[in-house]
């Protein structure tokens, strides 16, 4: 028995793949162990190698296994280009009917079986990936149980004969390979889980549900990946709560629409990646100079250009905290796995409100489209702040002859009341050009430094948002200490596991508050470590500079980067702390 | 009951005299009380430019944004609030060059919201270039040879786009150009307005001389039907655009918002923001 096991199937875009991993982690996920899946896909439809990467385990885990025990392959470039992960003795599942080999100098377990022709007996040749999944159970371990009430669930509106169908070709896949006799084969049986009841979810599906759940009710957006999913998700969910997502001409519509939604009181959203947060940064700045709250999403991808659409990055970080001219009040936050844009992304429209800025939550790829086990979301968590916004029946005082609401009062906080169009005695003008308390143009020196001050004193190190630095810091003294953001959290905690193994003293800081920067909370962590590593996926150090520049002690700070388009695996980032704490550099 | 005279609020244009904004803003206010509206119940999102300063002239609920996303802006206020009477407006450059995008796809949408475009054929505010509406041969700062690129003719556009209510009024006839207005805002779905609004600074060619010589009010033309798209495409073509009036109405064609499936008539910023503990439990269980 083992407690944690990693999985993959390969083969070309659009030929169930995606459906094989979907119904095999659902069945894990309902018998209670942890996953972690990830996807490589390319910028097509059809064609074109893909798999998907999976991990199951008794225990949380947060990120994809360095190596592989199982190869799911439905093609020979499958086996050839993910053969190499495999561990020794790990075994290859290809169908027979490509007559799979194995490439040299890997030691595997090439079981051909005959996937396509079973599944044509059972009456379907589509069916080839129940059949690979049956045979992945019978290595596993798995009750065939554990998949009828998955297959129904996605196959009983097509009629049981559909779904009977498809436990037969699981059944026969498995049996398939249970009657086979390997010798050396590795204990793949998977250890009994906790059986206890969690989700399984993408991050952007979190915080399209973290966006309903905070009474977003209208989203404006244009297509893009990795970010199309939360578009798609509130299209399905946003009717029934009489909401509506439209889809812009692009999007500099997709943000002014958003913020005219906002400034009209609803809570609106955008999302998208690089290229769009590009063409949106001009609007941001409006929605920064009226004080529109606005919450945008930025799912990170390979740029520059359309760079690599499909791949993991971490490269728009300077981009979201500076791109937009002129000074203005913005918070950005980081959210590191999908239960955290689910929380998150309440958090983030609630700052926007309560602030009266926009409000960025950047994500990245393996954050927005890594599939992974969260604890059931707590309804109670969902508070809803509005700010210093008044009700449309607010009673506010009569206003004179061409007298004005004093939209942009200066305050204490630095924060004003704000009246939605439509209430009665608070009408007042907004507007990107510089303005007085009312909203009227102004180009007074004296009324300039006011609001600026007003407008940047909105907001310090310490906004309230949950957990700015997410620390885990067991050594009073550390050897070293990791920061990251983003994904790389879980790939992060592993690493230092192994290393703590290896008698290591290392703690760990990951950044959730990228603007404004928690200077504070970082030089805390910084202090108490010899050295300080920052993991990132790009070429230049985005997040290194910002420590530099804002924290100091850049004489002991390192940069450790990667920006081939895949995540990091545990081991580099273990294998780099070790040569960081051995040689003094990597 | 509110009069024009509450829709004026004290500060002074800072257009040129004799621009031809002066009459838009005075056409607007009229028109908003003689339909009816109170000052909040009305805003304004201009864009910028000489004319997109109009929303700070108008004693109503005003947003002044950026160049060229005015619509997107409007539209995106009226989804969040069908109760307010929502207007854009803005300059031929705002609309026509860099928001131009945006113009062609509100008209293809049909949120309803009423545009009104003052169309001095020029740009004002960064003093004097040449517009996507200057004549070709157009001398300006930016064509100094005369411009050699075609004029857009934004009427037909918006008729070969199927736009529910297209029509074109002149500064000097205040009278037409609030009815029009008038019209515009009772017009369920989005309305085209442009505006001959003479620049008396930068545009030598267009003044109010020229267009009282050259226009035709469609009032004078016998037999005229603005529910004819076809007549109205020829009629334009014939006139070179220069025509006066409701060009084009379609009363059947519904605003997008009736037809967003459940969404109610009370605007959504009025709705409670909480999901209840039942629909929570039911979205999370998709993910079990
Ligand atoms: C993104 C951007 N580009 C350029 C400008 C400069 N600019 C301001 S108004 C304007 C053109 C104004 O022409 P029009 O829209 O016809 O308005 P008018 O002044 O004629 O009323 C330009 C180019 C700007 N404000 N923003
Ligand atoms: S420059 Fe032209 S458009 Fe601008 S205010 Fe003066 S007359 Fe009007
Ligand atoms: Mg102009």
């Amino acid at each position: 028995m083992i407690k944690q096991l990693s999985w993959k199937v390969g083969g070309q875009q659009g030929e169930g793949i995606d459906s094989a991993g979907e119904i095999l982690s659902t069945a894990l996920n309902r018998q209670g162990y942890h996953l972690y899946a990830y996807r490589h896909f390319s910028s097509r439809i059809k064609g074109g190698h893909s798999n998907t990467k999976l991990r199951m385990s008794t225990d949380p885990i947060g990120s994809i296994a360095d190596d592989l025990d199982i190869l799911v392959a439905f093609d020979q470039e499958t086996i050839d280009l993910n053969a190499h992960e495999l561990i020794k003795n790990g075994v290859i599942l290809a169908d027979e009917k490509f007559d799979p080999t194995l490439p040299e100098g890997i030691t595997a377990h090439l079981l051909a079986v005959p996937f396509t022709k079973i599944a044509e007996e059972v009456g379907m040749a589509q069916m080839k990936n129940m059949v690979a999944v049956g045979a992945s159970t019978a290595l596993l371990g798995l009750p065939l149980a554990a998949f009828r009430e998955v297959i129904e669930g996605r196959f009983l509106k097509k009629g049981q004969k559909v779904v009977d169908k498809n436990m037969e070709a699981i059944e026969r896949g498995r049996d398939y390979v249970k009657e086979l006799t390997i010798d050396d084969l590795p204990d793949f049986e998977l250890a009994v889980s906790d059986g206890q009841k969690r989700l399984y979810m993408i991050g952007n599906d979190a915080i399209a549900f973290g966006a309903v759940a905070a009474g977003a009710r209208l989203m404006a957006a244009y297509p893009i990946t990795p970010s199309s999913e939360i578009m798609e998700y509130l299209i399905r969910k946003l009717p029934e709560f009489g909401g509506t997502v439209v889809q812009t001409e692009d999007e500099l519509a997709a943000i002014t629409m958003t913020i005219g939604a906002n400034y009209g009181g609803v809570r609106a959203l955008t999302a998208s990646a690089g290229p769009g947060l590009s063409l949106m940064t001009e609007a941001i700045g409006l929605a920064g100079m009226t004080e529109t709250p606005c919450v945008i999403v930025d799912t990170q991808r390979g740029g520059p250009s359309t760079g690599l659409p499909t791949k993991q990055e971490q490269s728009d970080v300077l981009s979201m905290l500076y791109s937009t001219h002129g000074e203005i009040p913005k918070i950005v936050i980081a959210p590191s796995s999908a239960e955290e844009c689910f929380y998150d992304t309440i958090e983030a429209f609630n700052m926007a409100e309560k602030y009266q800025c926009p409000v960025i939550i950047l994500t990245d790829l393996a954050v927005s489209l890594g599939k992974q086990t969260v604890d059931p979301l707590s309804y109670d968590r969902v508070q809803i702040d509005r700010g210093k916004l008044l009700p449309f029946d607010a009673d506010l005082p009569q206003l004179g002859d061409s007298e004005l609401f004093p939209r942009y009062e200066l305050t204490e906080d630095g924060i004003s009341r704000r009246t939605l169009p439509g209430t009665k005695n608070g009408i007042h003008h907004v507007t990107g050009v510089e303005h007085s308390e009312t909203g009227r143009p102004s180009e007074s020196a004296e009324n300039r430094i006011n609001m600026m001050d007003k407008r940047l004193g909105k907001l310090s190190q310490d906004i309230g948002y949950t957990n700015p630095v997410a620390v885990d810091a067991p050594h009073e003294e550390a050897d070293l200490l990791v920061i990251g953001f983003n994904s790389t959290k879980g790939t992060i905690a592993e690493a230092r596991e192994r290393l703590e193994l290896d008698g290591l003293k290392v703690n760990q800081a990951h950044v959730r508050q990228l603007m404004p920067f928690p200077t504070d909370l970082l030089a805390e962590q910084m202090k108490n470590a010899k050295k300080v590593l920052v993991v990132e996926n790009n070429a230049t150090g985005q997040l290194t500079s910002l420590i530099k520049m804002n924290v100091g002690m850049a004489e002991k700070i390192e940069f450790y980067g990667k920006y081939d388009g895949n995540p990091f695996y545990p081991a580099e980032i273990t294998n780099a702390c070790k040569e960081l704490l051995v040689h003094g550099n990597i | 009951m509110a009069t024009f005279k509450d829709f004026r609020n004290k500060v002074k244009p800072n257009w040129c005299p004799g621009c031809g904004d002066f009459s838009v803003l005075a056409a607007m206010q009229r028109a908003f009380a003689n339909v009816g509206l109170e000052p909040e119940e009305v805003a304004i999102v201009s864009g910028i430019g000489c004319s997109g300063r109009i929303s700070g002239y108008v004693n109503a609920y005003g947003l002044h944004g950026v160049h060229g996303r005015a619509l997107p802006i409007a539209q995106g206020l009226k989804l969040a609030n069908r109760d307010l009477t929502v207007v854009a407006s803005g300059g031929d450059g705002d609309g026509f060059a860099i928001g131009m995008g945006h113009t062609v796809h509100a008209i293809r949408r049909n949120v309803d919201v009423t545009y009104v475009v003052m169309d001095n054929q020029i740009y004002g505010l960064t003093k004097g270039q040449t517009s996507p509406r200057s004549a070709q041969g157009f001398q300006t700062k930016s064509t100094p040879q005369g411009s050699i690129e075609q004029a857009i003719s934004p009427l037909e556009l918006a008729l070969s786009l199927n736009a529910g209510f297209v029509a074109q009024s002149f500064s000097s006839d205040l009278k037409q150009l609030t009815h029009v207005i008038e019209e515009g805002l009772k017009h369920k779905g989005f309305s085209l307005i442009n505006v001959y609004s003479p620049c008396v600074t930068y545009n030598k060619i267009n003044t109010y001389e020229w267009f009282k010589q050259n226009i035709v009010n469609l009032d004078t033309l016998e037999g005229y039907d603005n529910a004819n798209r076809a007549q109205a495409m020829q009629t334009l073509m014939e006139h070179d655009g220069l025509v006066t009036g409701i060009l084009y109405q379609n009363k059947e064609r519904p605003p997008y918002e009736a037809m967003i499936k459940g969404f109610k008539e009370e605007g959504l910023a009025k709705q409670d923001l909480n999901i209840s503990e039942e629909q929570f439990d039911r979205l999370m269980a998709e993910f079990a």
